[in-house]
């Protein structure tokens, strides 16, 4: 790619939901696989409350236009070569309807020691599993994002789609198009949260596989503090559709810690987009824990608006059975003095697939960049899959930035010490495993999260090496 | 017999490598077992803890009465057979009190003891690491990871000393050892002495075999044993080098 593809980090940022998007006379005909959603988005946007602002609806309608403008993303593209979108595009998923879960259905994921919670399930608000206020300093709202919709007056007053916007993303602009409700959360300046703050997606739907299209919108002022752990699940054995945006601004400054796990049921499509725009001096350290799901794609951005951002962007994803994971992370340095950190690991059995696309800009003004990236993935058996691609684009002069990128199996040799000294077969493909993911799981510094993804990795695990040593009586 | 080895055969990618090998090890003994580079004493060890790269063809191995080649590796440590590898492995990210946590309470269920926990684990496994002058922080790091030659080899040592195996099969865990080391392991190994455990040394010096006094030496050659005697051979061994052995067994 050549210098005069890339925007200039000096342009505009990205339009908002205010600007104008195309006219509808210059899309073209929509494709067939849309057919389905347009018929959906119809019949929604008809039985929506009256009582909902005008520009609202306008910025939904705009959202649907550009995404029929778009369509569904094919593999001819090359963002989307390895994913094949066909099974979300060619189904016909109806928006999930509201639905009752007790505080013991949604257990499993929830922390002991994180008490500020905000529940969603099916996309709806459940404020009776939800803690919002508890311990919440001053100058913090935290609540859902629909009712503060409804007050605002013109689509300028909210920074919805700002940092998250519809025109580059199909999926981006399919969730804005739905948007009803979601999560937000905003942080005065100088204000610290100290307690960690979860907000829970959870997908129950009835008997058909249905859809939602979950938000969360986050604004940490210049010098404020917080930690998310953000959380889609849904009820195993069932199918459907996660379609998720999450948009992040960091003020000057400001440091946000954003752990995002995916638990979804293993029959389950999860596309989720994370946009984070970080102003001068911001720091922003995230994890995702991409653990199940039928077909998981993440495309996680960070954008470096201002001078000195410290970005670290960690993740580890399991891949079981036929399932599909592809991580597409975007770091874009814009500013001169900022530093990235970049771990992705994967872990690949059955006859699974993954994806690692890691993106990393170094624009002209970018100068003393530090950027490392590493990716690693363990082939658990001869039929997993993964594609790998560390992509480079630096048009600074002064910089450092690095890569690297190692697929391997487990060592047959260490397998073999560790059953030397009474470790059983399986066990010892187990520590294994733990201590190539490990350091991922201790980078989460939230006690009760921690040792909840270490127990889910060892029972994802344990299934699938049980199910390796009955076919193949395992490698070694 | 605690051990009983009779006629021998073994296979690694398609190479014939033991050719029919037979050795009795009573509990009480220690063994040493020379010979020169390549006549197979890694090999013999390896396919005693069950290797998967290394095929029986034919012979039989009894332990403790048990058919030895029946079982699993990890079965076999259970069992209480432990090898001191020539070449220990580094495992990345796997703690060597975790693992040896893991390795213990693996053995003590088969043996139907009571797991030990994390604290009862460590006062074990301190004054162990006190005799064998380890430092305390080792069972911090990685399991053999950046460790020297030597210090892999003491790890080797440590795990047979907290393991506490009925025969312990150590592959040249003399080599790359100052004299210090070598006198520190061979205590280690000769505080295991006792009238249920047998040792088979292997070596190819006979510096380790004046610390660690051997009841029976064997040479190795050609995948047989081709002499055995008492601990005098040692002595003849490194006087003399191979070479005559080697042209006896040629003759025979
Ligand atoms: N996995 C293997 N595949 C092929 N050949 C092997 C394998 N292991 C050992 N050999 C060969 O078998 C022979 C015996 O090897 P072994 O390691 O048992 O010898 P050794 O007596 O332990 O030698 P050293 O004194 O060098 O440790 C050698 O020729 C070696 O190259
Ligand atoms: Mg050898």
């Amino acid at each position: 790619m050549s210098g005069a593809d890339m925007p200039h980090a000096s342009e505009s940022p990205a339009t908002s939901l205010a600007a104008a998007s195309p006219g509808r006379a210059e899309r073209p005909a929509p494709i067939g696989q849309t057919t389905a959603y347009a018929a959906e988005w119809e019949r929604t946007e008809a039985a929506r409350a009256a009582g909902q602002p005008a520009w609202l609806r306008a910025a939904r309608r705009q959202a649907f236009d550009r995404f029929l403008d778009l369509g569904f993303p094919g593999t001819r593209l090359e963002e989307w070569r390895f994913t094949n979108v066909a099974p979300i595009a060619e189904s016909r998923f109806p928006l999930a309807e509201p639905a009752h879960l007790t505080a013991a259905d949604i257990e499993p994921w929830t922390f002991a020691d994180v008490a500020i919670r905000l529940v969603f399930v099916n996309g709806y608000y459940a404020p009776a599993l939800s803690t919002p206020a508890a311990s919440l300093p001053h100058g913090v709202s935290l609540g859902p994002l629909g009712p503060a919709l409804h007050h605002l007056a013109t689509a300028g007053d909210t920074s919805l789609a700002r940092v998250a916007p519809v025109d580059g993303h199909a999926f981006t602009a399919l969730n804005t198009a739905f948007l009803a409700d979601g999560a937000s959360l905003t942080i005065a300046p100088h204000v610290a949260i100290e307690q960690p703050i979860q907000v829970l997606f959870v997908s129950s739907p009835d008997q058909r596989a249905t859809m939602s299209h979950p938000r969360l919108l986050v604004e940490a002022g210049a010098d404020s503090q917080a930690r998310i752990v953000e959380v889609y699940a849904g009820t195993p054995g069932t199918m459907y559709f996660t379609n998720a945006v999450t948009e992040v601004s960091l003020g000057e400054h400001a440091v946000v810690e954003h752990c995002r796990i995916q638990l979804e049921s293993d029959a389950a499509f999860h596309v989720g987009v994370v946009q984070v725009e970080a102003a001068r001096s911001s720091a922003f350290r995230a994890q995702t824990f991409a653990l199940s799901g039928a077909l998981l794609r993440n495309d996680i951005t960070v954008r470096m608006a201002g001078e000195g951002v410290d970005c670290v962007l960690n993740g580890l994803y399991l891949a079981m059975a036929q399932q599909l994971v592809d991580n597409h992370t975007t770091i874009d340095h814009a500013m001169p003095h900022g530093t990235s950190l970049e771990i992705f690991k994967g872990v690949l059995g059955g006859r699974s697939r993954g994806v690692f696309n890691g993106k990393i800009i170094v624009r002209q003004d970018a100068q003393q960049t530090d950027a490392k990236q590493t990716n690693r993935a363990l082939l658990l058996t001869d039929q997993a899959m993964i594609d790998t691609k560390p992509q480079l684009e630096i048009f600074a002069n002064d910089v450092k930035c690095t890569h690297g990128a190692a697929i391997g199996q487990l060592d047959d040799d260490a397998i073999f010490y560790l059953r030397s000294r009474g470790l059983g077969a399986q066990e010892a493909r187990a520590v294994l495993i733990h201590a190539f993911a490990g350091d991922l799981v201790d980078g989460v510094r939230i006690p009760g999260v921690q040792t909840r993804l270490r127990d889910i990795l060892s029972e994802r695990l344990t299934r699938e090496l049980s199910r390796l040593g009955e076919t193949a009586g395992g490698r070694a | 017999m605690l051990l009983s080895i009779n006629d021998l055969r073994v296979k690694a990618e398609g190479k014939d490598i033991l050719q029919g090998l037979s050795l009795n090890v009573n509990a009480g003994e220690v063994h040493a077992i020379m010979g020169p580079n390549g006549s197979g004493k890694s090999t013999l060890a390896r396919a005693l803890s069950g290797h998967p790269g290394y095929e029986v063809t034919e012979g039989t191995v009894t332990f403790k009465g048990q058919d030895l080649l029946a079982m699993d590796p990890e079965v076999r440590a259970r069992e209480g057979v432990f090898m001191a590898f020539q070449y220990p492995v580094e495992i990345a990210g796997v703690n060597n009190a975790y693992f040896l946590k893991a390795a213990l309470n693996a053995v003590r269920r088969h043996r139907g003891q009571p797991e030990l926990d994390a604290m009862e684990f460590l006062t074990l496994v301190k004054s162990t690491m006190k005799r064998l002058e380890m430092d305390a922080a080792f069972l911090n790091r990685p399991v053999n990871e950046g460790f020297s030659g030597g210090e892999k080899k003491r790890n080797e040592i440590f795990q047979m000393a907290v393991l506490e195996p009925a025969l312990a099969v150590l592959d040249e865990t003399d080599s790359g050892l100052d004299i210090d080391a070598l006198r520190v392991v061979a205590d280690g190994v000769n505080a295991m002495r006792s009238p249920e455990r047998a040792t088979i040394v292997v070596t190819h010096y006979q510096r380790l075999l004046t610390y660690i006094v051997p009841d029976f030496v064997h040479v190795l050659a050609d995948g047989r044993i081709v002499r055995s005697a008492g601990k005098e051979l040692a002595e003849e061994l490194e006087a003399k080098g191979y070479g005559w052995i080697e042209g006896e067994a040629a003759r025979a």
